[in-house]
């Protein structure tokens, strides 16, 4: 019987092993009040931290706190305003001159002037500095010198750009663009610091700003701890100590240390939680509208597509989309139905109008049906609409459209999904024009400006214009709303562009997406920009 | 038995190129471009992905970029990350640390848990704690890791509150205990069972009824006749069970955020990072060759009539 008073002993030890670590973790707050410290979570950038070179939230929230430039999108309404810009001044919507307050400085105590912009812009957009957001700058003249289409730059600097004096600088467009100062906004375009390109590496692994924040610790890949900077010069100082970014392996493992209470900040609520948000945050849950419109596209570049018939079949098919049902039971309300082709974060004066799309998204089989028959029924036979499998579960409601268009066509096969394994595999087939069918698209905007949300994507030949749509008229109001100097008739202006769109209909606008985000009892004052990242500088610790 | 050693470090060379330029060739055929898909939906103009390319030599034939990476490793250089520009070399010294721990913990729980049980077990094969045993590993083997992890989640976290949910970025030992309890009990499960089968066997056997009619201790009949020579099928399971234990648990990482290998295998497949994949795996054959090398010398230890020369 020896050998059986052994095991119990064993069993017995584990039972101890695991009663030890009862109390283990342990509370990691720090502080309360205007100094207590807010835990956030984190996911790993994917770049290095420059401005330049951050498109993607991750980051974007970092440099959100590091830095501010010559304007800044008020976090509540999305409308540009002067931040270190004194003035912004142009008569011709061509050329402007940038005079900039004089007080402000960089965490480490350089002072910031007019050459503390035009250089990082100058870094920004140089070609052999593989900066991702260099074609922010390409309306800058000089642009195609410094980052030619095919073979070397022929210049080092933008030739748009003189400084004038320490507080004044100009700037001369290739092309008149009324909106341009409500762009500067965005993340590359703010001031660096000389340390960014003297000790470069030093600077990556401890960024050096000007915003409201410094950086305390950065591990690469599992966290940074960000602090208040009290030498701060602007007026949305930090009503918090500081916040500590917390890298997750994915967004379920975040929410888990939210319920139980090691985490103040989830900014993205897994979608599987979405049914018990209600249950475990109660009131802490935000949903709010994001800068993000998701849509189907087409592609242009295949005959079958591109043809007066095809219009009233991609009419149709918009019409056989069941918005409502779709945003309802798979979103769990985290999508509202799209009528047009913005976002409502830019508010009616910024040129979002519900209802711009008119019939064509309202959701109507019978008539669906009827016009996809007249436009002579969908090329090929049959839909197909790629997208990405490895992440956004995108299948699920990609399954869902097709259903909905299959039911109005009483057809099975009309409409089926094709699955496209990586995101990388998927862009890639993307841009260089390798789908002969639909796929998903998204939009996620880089400044509150309808012009971000037309002319970089339906524009002939814009960047992103993946199905190579193209259109005279459309392109002719885009440039005449850009050279319009007056902000409401530009809004108009696009807004007639976008009519264009919707009797066109190049692409099928699917849903408007919101920004989630969940947080603990022991913070509040917690909201989300239209970017859909969190206001970390308001967050006050109770 | 040294030149046994010798020999099999020696072919572990053959192992370890054949198995890089086999992962290296799998990550270079996988569709999609990793440096065009750091754009994200945005669109970056084709001359700078072919900059970027040439930067990181992605532009090269597969032949000469696994070259570049052998003579690289050679030099201690596991080559870098596309996306974050940082050495892979970083993340492995990051990753495998915290992995080294959980595997322990597993396996020590596995070890001593699951010989106890199987013991305790076998020794009254056919009553009722052994049909017991039986049950219970049934269960564990056939319930989904991922039920287990969320399941203790839910009880030790969530309940009782005996521990935290999940992991923390320090990765303390304490944290591990439940993930490793959580990745260990599969193995545990298999162990159980193999030493109950043994030992029930070789209870039955001729030295065992020698041993008893010498009129030696039970004590030493049990702990070094018996167990020494039922071991043998367990060291066996063992050393494989803690490569695949090193080479990392995704779904257990993923429930509990450990970010060891399994999280950042995952990861780098995720967004095809070549380096990052083909130096993590890389290591793990090495960990395996070296499991199964002990596996081999320890053999010898327990059944003295093996001997290798």
């Amino acid at each position: 019987m020896r050998g059986a008073t052994q095991a119990r002993w064993a069993a017995c030890a584990v039972a101890v092993v695991l009663t030890a670590t009862a109390c283990g973790g342990g509370d990691d707050g720090g502080g309360s009040g205007a100094d207590g410290i807010v835990s956030s979570s984190w996911g790993d950038p994917q770049n290095p931290l420059e401005p330049a070179n951050t498109n993607e939230v991750q980051g974007g929230k970092v440099l959100d706190m590091l830095f501010r430039g010559l304007v800044r999108y008020d976090p509540k309404t999305g409308e540009a305003q002067n931040e270190i810009a004194e003035k912004i001044d142009t008569t011709d919507s061509q050329n402007f001159t940038v005079t900039i307050k004089d007080n402000w400085t960089f965490s480490n105590g350089e002072k910031i002037t007019a050459k503390s912009f035009v250089d990082a812009w100058n870094y920004g957009a140089a070609l052999k500095n593989n900066q991702k957001n260099a074609y922010f700058f390409q309306y800058i003249d000089g642009y195609d010198k410094v980052h030619p289409e095919s073979g070397k730059a022929s210049a080092d600097t933008l030739s748009g750009l003189k400084v004038v004096n320490g507080t004044t600088f100009t700037v001369k467009l290739s092309q008149k663009f009324s909106l341009w100062p409500d762009t500067l906004g965005y993340a590359a375009f703010v001031p660096l610091p000389q340390a960014f390109y003297t000790d470069h590496d030093a600077w990556l692994s401890k960024p050096v700003g000007n915003g409201p924040y410094t950086v305390d610790q950065y591990a690469k890949g599992s966290s940074m701890n960000l602090r208040r900077w009290d030498g701060y010069p602007g007026a949305d100082k930090a009503q918090n100590g500081g916040i500590d970014l917390k890298v997750y392996t994915d967004n379920n493992t975040a929410y888990t240390d939210l319920t139980a209470g090691n985490l103040d900040l989830v900014d993205d609520v897994p979608a599987s939680q979405l049914k018990n948000v209600e249950a475990d945050l109660g009131d802490r849950y935000i949903n709010t509208p994001a800068g993000i419109i998701q849509t189907l596209a087409f592609p242009f570049y295949e005959k079958a597509w591109n043809t007066p018939g095809a219009i009233k079949v991609r009419q149709g098919l918009s019409m056989a989309i069941n918005r409502e049902q779709i945003t309802n039971q798979i979103f769990q309300k985290t999508r509202t139905p799209a009528s047009d082709w913005t976002s409502p974060v830019l508010g009616e004066e910024g040129g979002f109008k519900e209802g711009l799309c008119g019939p064509a998204c309202e959701y109507d089989k019978a008539e669906a049906k009827k016009l996809i028959q007249e436009g002579g029924g969908i090329p090929g036979g049959q839909l197909k609409i790629s997208y990405n499998a490895d992440t956004g579960s995108h299948k699920e409601w990609v399954d869902a459209v097709c259903n909905s268009i299959n039911n109005a066509l009483g057809n099975n096969k009309a409409c089926v999904g094709g699955p496209v394994g990586t995101f990388a595999d998927f862009r890639s087939q993307v841009s260089t024009q390798k789908l002969t069918g639909a796929w998903r698209a998204g939009w996620q905007m880089d400044y509150p400006l309808i012009q971000n949300f037309l002319q970089p994507l339906y524009y002939t030949n814009a960047p992103s214009n993946d199905g190579k749509w193209s259109n005279q008229e459309f392109d002719d109001l885009v440039d005449k709303a850009n050279a319009e100097s007056d902000k409401a008739k530009a809004v108009t202006t696009f807004q007639d562009a976008e009519k264009v769109l919707a009797e066109q209909m190049p692409v099928i606008p699917l849903w408007y997406q919101n920004g989630s985000a969940g947080y603990s009892d022991r913070v509040e004052n917690v909201s989300l920009n239209p970017f859909s990242v969190p206001v970390y500088d308001q967050i006050k610790v109770k | 038995m040294g030149r046994y050693v010798a020999r099999r470090l020696l072919q572990m060379i053959p192992v370890f190129l054949g198995s890089t330029l086999l992962v290296f060739s799998m990550m270079y055929a996988l569709p999609g471009d990793p440096v065009r898909a750091l754009a994200g939906e945005q669109t970056v103009d084709p001359q700078q992905i072919a900059a970027m390319k040439k930067e990181l030599g992605l532009d090269l034939p597969l032949w000469h970029q696994y070259w570049n990476y052998l003579v690289g490793l050679f030099q201690g250089d596991f080559g870098t990350q596309i996306a974050s520009g940082r050495p892979v070399a970083d993340i492995i010294s990051e990753a495998f640390p915290i992995t080294v721990r959980l595997a322990l913990f597993a396996f020590i729980f596995t070890v001593v848990v699951g010989i106890s049980m199987g013991v305790f077990a076998g020794l009254k094969a056919d009553t009722l704690r052994d049909r017991g045993l039986l049950v219970l590993t049934l269960l564990l083997i056939s319930v989904p890791s991922f039920v287990l992890g969320f399941l203790g989640q839910y009880f030790f976290a969530f309940q009782l509150g005996w521990v935290q949910p999940n992991v923390s970025l320090e990765a303390s030992s304490d944290e591990l205990i439940l993930p490793a309890v959580v990745l260990g009990s599969l193995s545990l499960a298999y162990v159980a069972r193999l030493t109950r089968t043994s030992v029930a066997e070789n209870l039955r056997s001729d030295y065992m009824r020698t041993a008893v009619a010498k009129g030696l201790p039970r004590r030493r009949i049990v702990g070094v006749h018996l167990m020494r020579n039922s071991m043998i099928p367990v060291v066996t399971f063992l050393g494989t069970d803690l490569g695949a234990l090193l080479g990392g648990a995704v779904v257990t990482e993923g429930i509990f955020n450990v970010k060891g290998v399994g999280y950042n295998v995952f990861d780098a497949l995720r967004h095809r990072e070549g380096a990052t994949v083909v130096g993590i795996v890389t290591l793990i054959v090495v960990v395996y060759l070296v499991a199964s090398l002990v596996v081999d010398l320890l053999y010898a230890v327990l059944d003295p009539r093996i001997r290798y020369a």
